[in-house]
């Protein structure tokens, strides 16, 4: 790729002249000063003339693709040699994989070397001398457009559309109801949502089982200032149905003072002061998580809407348009945590047919 | 025809290299003489903003080839398992098979973990690079004739590219994606009226079922890339088609486009920028972790972490969700969640009101004629501030959609910052549309300063009778054209009122609109005059160098 193998008048120089010509027919306009000069001549890089420099550009391009071929056989080498469980301190990221970090540093290597290269060398080897293309109107000649109409008009006629009504028509009304098909086939994707989203899985009688210790709760095992998380009786993590059961079901479970409380139903729905609330937040569904025992106020993560425990769980702050559902709760025969019947609202964010 | 034939005779006794022999053979076979008469040589203008387009076409690519390879190992299904892996702290616990999938990728797959990485900083990128891409033809003008359609194709791209991105990020089943996921069935449950059903027939029936996974998954690897990929094609045969757009300057006009040949010079500098953009993102997989999935776990819709965040480009989603008040309307044993539900009708609405604009201004401007010169921002006032404002209405629900994050790393009010952005919802765009105009008005008038009096040198001299003056030195003709390359319209006019004859004419109100919006646009106060020759040539021989 030197250039002694170039003819004479393709080099940059000799071009050169050309744009120097074209540039000097449009020189400075005393009548118009900020007419358009043309384009300005071509400046000469280093490597253009200097035959050493577009050497030393030459070497560099080789260098980063042998670069670049040194780092694919790190790649190689760094998966075979590499355990995938092999944890490497790396300064600043801090432990991180072994493995990931070789390849993907291998890999950027390989990948960049060879840009790098390419471009080094487009912008020092190859000509830099700006071109100029003609631009054509998009929009087509008039004889275009008004053959194309013609042929149109011609096609339409001869289709006879316009004449043959009853064809158009019929057609027209095929063509709409077809799709019809494909919009029953999906009435499948799923089941009507009858009054589902109004059920849970809790009923009267229905222990309150710890979430973590899976065992049921007994109101002394409920401390003031706690927050346990309660589900059903009867329903396990291996059931099939289990995501979908617990994403209503999910129970929170505080102890108040019962002279705390404010809200008159929240009191009598209340055990001791042990008040059961959804989990699910009326905004949109997240969890509630965050329990303050002071203000005894609960916060959902997600939009950070805020329900006053001690006060029905009304909405005290955030985008959540109602209070949480409350669990009427009990104790049963054997002293355990009770629900004394499902919540008597629908859990969770509200839609059209809630009500 | 037949020269042809007769100059292919020698050739088939393999004289002609082999190189011209394939190509022989294609070209009588595709064509691709004719197509690489016109493109081969193509010229395309220099300028850094032009690779921002080429950022995005090389992470699709990216995106495509490591997605490809994520198939081979990911299972979209969320039938519950037990893990039996090697991630220690997660033996033993019920997860779906997608999630274990996951983990398999991350830690058993070799240069598993590097993939989805890259996938996922390739995705991000990609995004990213719509955003700033969209924002450089905006604030160009480049969407203006003949370019609409192809505005339109890449907003179009940004848009299913946001979703791809949810779907895609929604796969793994993680305890993260599971929130979003549920945000939106929260969302499409506030649908009036078929919100259930909506809701029902998306998951296959109750949130979360047992469906939604492997529905996500044909939607992110098939559908929408394949809808993407049309339109990519599509965009870049309209790049080609259209010729690519320039600033002005010295040569360049309307009716050339001023460049380098597509080969070689574009042939390696956009392919090796191919190689730099894939190098730098896979340095990136190498050293910052992205969605440690592990560290989140497998989703359960009872829980949660704290600082849940979607990828960033649906943060202003978030944002309008967090912050409108919680209204909800009950009637006649029905719900209107309006407090959900006006969120979700904004969404498209602030994408919507950036993809019509192209349209908006060419009906102010009734300009039909094509624009391949590229506008400098402060040369279109008006539209430079609509773009802040718009950008500013965009980061400000971009803050609240992170407004926990905000409050927890500058120790702020979460209230006050919910505040903030419901107030700065209506304020901030229209600030920033005031401040913008004044500022682009400012550069005007510097850029007419300069062209009159020429570049402030810095130099003090001092005449004889002890007046100090900085001395101004004229700018060059390649300057002067192209600071004075710009085309200013002036306002519409609606004529008289009355016609010829004395007969009230009536103007229709769009009409009026029209006459308003292009005072806005083009009226006295809203563009500054650009230098004349006549005014340059007084100042000029005037006092010389003054």
């Amino acid at each position: 790729m030197s250039s002694q193998d170039i003819p004479e008048e393709k080099l940059p120089a000799g071009r050169d002249q050309e744009h120097g010509a074209a540039g000097a027919m449009a020189v400075a306009d005393e009548e118009n000063p900020f007419a358009d000069p043309g384009l300005p001549p071509h400046e000469h890089r280093r490597q253009d003339v200097d035959e050493k420099a577009a050497k030393h550009s030459e070497r560099t391009v080789a260098l980063l693709f042998t670069l670049s071929m040194l780092a694919t056989i790190g790649f190689i080498a760094s998966y075979v040699a590499i355990s995938p469980d092999k944890s490497i301190y790396v300064f600043p990221v801090g432990h991180t994989s072994a493995l990931n970090f070789a390849l993907g540093l291998t890999l950027g290597v390989a990948l960049f070397a060879i840009g790098a290269g390419a471009v080094h060398w487009a912008r020092t080897l190859m000509s830099d001398v700006e071109i100029a293309d003609e631009r054509h109107p998009i929009e087509a000649p008039p004889e275009t457009r008004s053959k194309v109409l013609a042929d149109f008009k011609q096609g339409a006629k001869e289709s006879a559309l316009g004449r043959r009504k009853l064809i158009r028509n019929t057609m027209f009304g095929a063509l709409t109801l077809v799709p019809l098909s494909g919009v029953m086939l999906l009435r499948d994707l799923g089941p009507l949502p009858h009054t589902k989203l109004r059920h849970t899985a809790w009923a009267k009688g229905k222990l309150l089982v710890n979430m973590n210790t899976n065992e049921p709760i007994r109101p002394s095992d409920v401390a003031v200032g706690s927050l346990t998380f309660a589900k059903p009786e009867g329903l396990e993590e291996h059931d099939e149905e289990f995501q979908t059961e617990i994403a209503k079901a999910a129970l929170m479970i505080v102890r108040l003072q019962p002279e705390n409380i404010k809200d008159k139903k929240e009191l009598d729905w209340s055990h001791e002061g042990i008040v059961a609330y959804s989990k699910i937040c009326t905004h949109v569904g997240c969890p509630i998580s965050l329990y303050e025992q002071q203000t005894h106020h609960v916060l959902c993560p997600c939009h950070q809407s805020t329900f006053d425990l001690s006060d029905g769980a009304r909405v005290i702050f955030g985008p959540a348009g109602h209070a949480l559902p409350q669990l009427r709760i009990g104790v049963s025969e054997d002293g355990y945590l009770e629900a004394l019947g499902d919540f008597a609202e629908p859990v969770g964010p509200a839609f059209w047919e809630r009500g | 025809m037949s020269t042809a034939s007769a100059s292919n005779e020698p050739r088939r006794r393999g004289k002609a290299p082999a190189g011209e022999r394939v190509a022989d053979w294609a070209d009588g076979r595709l064509g691709i003489y004719s197509l690489a008469k016109a493109n081969m040589r193509k010229i395309f203008p220099d300028h850094w903003s032009f690779m921002l387009g080429e950022v995005c076409m090389y992470s699709f690519i990216i995106i495509i080839l490591t997605g490809v390879y994520l198939t081979l190992f990911f299972h979209p299904s969320m039938n519950e398992v037990q893990y039996h892996g090697s991630y220690v702290p997660l033996q033993g616990q019920m997860m779906s098979e997608a999630f274990n999938s996951t983990l398999h990728i991350s830690f058993e797959v070799r240069g598993g973990l590097l993939i989805r990485q890259i996938h996922h900083w390739a995705a991000l990128i990609f995004l990213a690079g719509m955003f700033v891409h969209m924002m450089r033809v905006f604030f160009t003008g480049a969407f203006r004739k003949p370019r609409e359609v192809n505005w339109l194709f890449g907003f179009l791209l940004f848009v299913l590219g946001m979703f791809t991105g949810f779907t895609g990020y929604s796969l793994p089943d993680d305890l993260l994606s599971g929130t979003g996921v549920r945000f939106m069935e929260g969302a499409i449950l506030s649908v009036p009226i078929v919100g259930t059903y909506l809701s029902f027939f998306l998951f296959g029936g109750e949130f979360p079922g047992g469906d939604f996974v492997a529905r996500f998954y044909s939607i992110h690897i098939l559908l929408l890339p394949g809808i993407m990929l049309g339109l990519m094609v599509a965009h870049l045969i309209l790049v080609f088609y259209h010729k690519h757009t320039q600033y002005a300057g010295p040569g360049k006009t309307n009716n050339n486009v001023v460049g380098m040949p597509l080969l070689p010079v574009y042939m390696a500098k956009a392919g090796g920028f191919f190689f730099l953009v894939f190098g730098v993102i896979a340095v990136v997989a190498a050293i910052a972790q992205i969605n440690p999935i592990w560290a989140i776990g497998p989703y359960r819709p009872d829980q949660v972490s704290t600082g849940a965040q979607p990828d960033w480009y649906m943060g202003f989603s978030e944002g309008l969700i967090r912050v409108m008040p919680g209204w909800e309307i009950n009637f006649w044993g029905h719900t209107l969640v309006l407090g959900v539900f006006i969120p979700l009708m904004i969404f498209p609405l602030v994408l919507v009101a950036i993809a019509v604009y192209p349209f908006i201004e060419s009906w102010v401007t009734g300009d039909k004629r094509e624009h391949h010169i590229l506008d400098r921002p402060r040369n279109a006032p008006t539209r430079t501030a609509f773009g802040v404002a718009w950008m500013t209405w965009y980061f400000v629900l971009l803050i609240g959609g992170g407004n926990d994050l905000f409050a927890t790393h500058f120790s702020l009010s979460i209230n006050a910052i919910t505040w903030f952005v419901r107030i700065a919802f209506f304020v901030a765009p229209v600030l920033a549309f005031i401040i913008t105009k004044r500022i682009c008005l400012g550069l005007q008038r510097r850029d007419k300063e300069k062209v009159l009096h020429g570049r402030e040198s810095g130099i003090i001299k001092r005449l004889p009778h002890g007046e100090f003056i900085e001395v101004h030195e004229p700018l060059s003709q390649e300057q002067l054209h192209t600071l004075t390359a710009h085309e200013q319209y002036s306002p519409l006019e609606l004529g008289p009122t009355v016609d010829e004859n004395g007969v009230e004419r009536k103007i229709k109100a769009p009409q009026k609109l029209r006459a308003k919006l292009s005072k806005a646009y083009y009226g006295e106060h809203n563009q500054v005059p650009k230098p004349t020759v006549e005014e340059y040539k007084e100042i000029t021989s005037g006092h010389g160098h003054h």
